[in-house]
């Protein structure tokens, strides 16, 4: 009987998983004996680090998208371009879009990232920019671009939200950008943050507060916009304070997945899982990789990354009949730019306290070149 | 004073580390209605002391905080005014 081994979502966790497997398990697919499909709802997968560069024109969205053809072994993997519109835990079926058919699974791992929910906070879509998604980031560009005067917001809206440290780049480098355009003195740029310090992690915090510091950036803390009025140019907080803004640049509200909650996999649409076998809670042969686990850690590629390799250890156990011994330690990285040619990085596993190292050109150089050899990471190389 | 209160809505955040209680409290808060009692249940102690801070600068109202020592757990009990 043929293990059939499903995917659904063709980002970072999606890619380097179905690559790992298809490497590790090429004999038994090979024998007939395993089946590896990925399903995802476009054809190309989206770098969705190399947003912030494009606000500042550094890269395009064409750098930023590959067809998946190109970075699955299309020899050991089906690549299935649809839709799941449902999850059948208790019979092992997703339905599909455009099948009618749908497609059984043995075994099913979820890594369908986050979704942004600007409808949230009223105002916001017409009042605030982004650089969550490729077509905000564009038309961030554009208005920096234009941008020569005034108080540029950028408000952390949506917490947990993807790559946790790009706000405080996204501040950094526009300090930095507008310095090399000659019109820092004209600009006003103040950072917000839902809690009582400018990140959720500690020692992130204290770094990012000493920079800000230096850089003449205002840091508002315990700030929860709740509404923005488009037309005054003005944020409203929950906590009854309110700020003028010129340039809103907002962190949108995140969600999970609707099929996640209509599966029972997890009432916030973030799956449920043991956070060192990423095996969902609420069901058997479940897993979750990635921003659509709810793991105590950040929503980045890199968790993303180490996670599927978990799995994939995990499920090439399983289909041979071995108990699976390989964990997830809650390993992730981040290189945080901290300027336009600086940057450090931050490593830590679950319950860690990450040390922030020294900027360094040499570090900004070594982000740049992660994010060119990003794809070999999607085609389970580095 | 705490046995005595009987929240409306609990908030079951035990387990995850700071800043997680806080914000399931913030997106929790958001959607309810004034007078509403909410027990947020956490197992990180700085969100025993961070979360009343917050309460107080969103301008709602702390009841109790309570240490469950033998199960490693806080119930933090608020009040929502606006």
């Amino acid at each position: 009987m043929t293990e059939r081994i499903v995917i659904v979502g063709g980002g970072t966790g999606g890619t380097v998983l179905t690559n790992r497997l298809t490497d590790e398990l090429a004999h038994e697919i090979d024998a007939g004996d395993v089946e590896v499909t990925l399903v995802n709802d476009t054809p190309e997968q989206t770098y969705k680090p190399a947003f912030l560069y494009v606000a500042f024109g550094k890269k395009t969205m064409h750098e930023a998208r590959r067809p998946l053809s190109d970075l699955v072994d299309l020899r050991h993997a089906n690549l299935l371009v649809d839709r799941v519109t449902g999850i059948d835990t208790e019979s092992k079926h997703l339905t599909l879009a455009k099948d009618d058919g749908g497609l059984d699974y043995d075994h099913l791992v979820l890594a369908m990232g986050a979704n942004l929910d600007p409808d949230e906070v009223p105002g916001l879509k017409e009042g605030g920019h982004h650089f969550y998604g490729p077509n905000g980031a564009e038309k961030l560009r554009d208005a920096l671009a234009g941008f020569t005067e005034g108080h540029v917001v950028l408000s952390v809206i949506g917490v947990p939200h993807m790559c946790p440290a790009a706000p405080v780049e996204f501040v950094l480098m526009a300090d930095a950008w507008f310095r090399e355009r000659g019109i820092r003195d004209q600009v006003e740029i103040t950072y917000t943050y839902p809690i009582m310090r400018a990140h959720g992690i500690q020692s992130i915090a204290d770094w990012a507060t000493e920079l800000f510091d230096e850089r003449d950036i205002n840091l508002e803390t315990f700030f929860n916009a709740e509404e923005i009025d488009p037309e005054a140019n003005v944020v409203k907080t929950m906590e009854g304070t309110e700020l003028d803004y010129d340039l809103l640049v907002a962190i949108p509200p995140h969600t999970g997945s609707e099929l996640v909650s209509d599966a029972g996999l997890g009432d916030d649409g973030w799956v449920e899982v043991d956070k060192n076998t990423l095996e969902a809670k609420n069901a058997d042969d479940v897993y979750a990789i990635g921003d659509v686990a709810d793991l105590p850690t950040s929503k980045a590629g890199s968790v993303a990354h180490y996670a599927a390799g978990t799995v994939a250890a995990r499920l090439a156990s399983r289909v041979r009949g071995l108990v699976p011994t390989e964990t997830y330690d809650g390993k992730t990285i981040c290189f945080i730019e901290s300027g336009m040619d600086e940057a450090t990085f931050v490593e830590f596993g679950y319950g860690d306290e990450p040390v922030v190292r020294e900027p360094s050109q040499l570090l900004h150089w070594s982000k740049l070149a992660y994010n060119e050899s990003y794809w070999l990471t999607a085609r389970g190389l580095i | 004073m705490s046995e005595s209160i009987q929240p409306d809505v609990t908030v079951d955040s035990r387990g995850a580390t700071c800043p997680g209680p806080l914000m399931d409290l913030i997106g929790k808060v958001k959607k309810l209605e004034p007078g509403t009692v909410v027990e947020l249940l956490t197992t990180d102690s700085s969100s025993s002391h961070d979360v009343p801070e917050w309460v107080d600068k969103a301008g709602h109202e702390t009841l109790d905080v309570v240490e469950h020592e033998d199960e490693g757990y806080w119930s933090v009990f608020i009040e929502t005014t606006k």
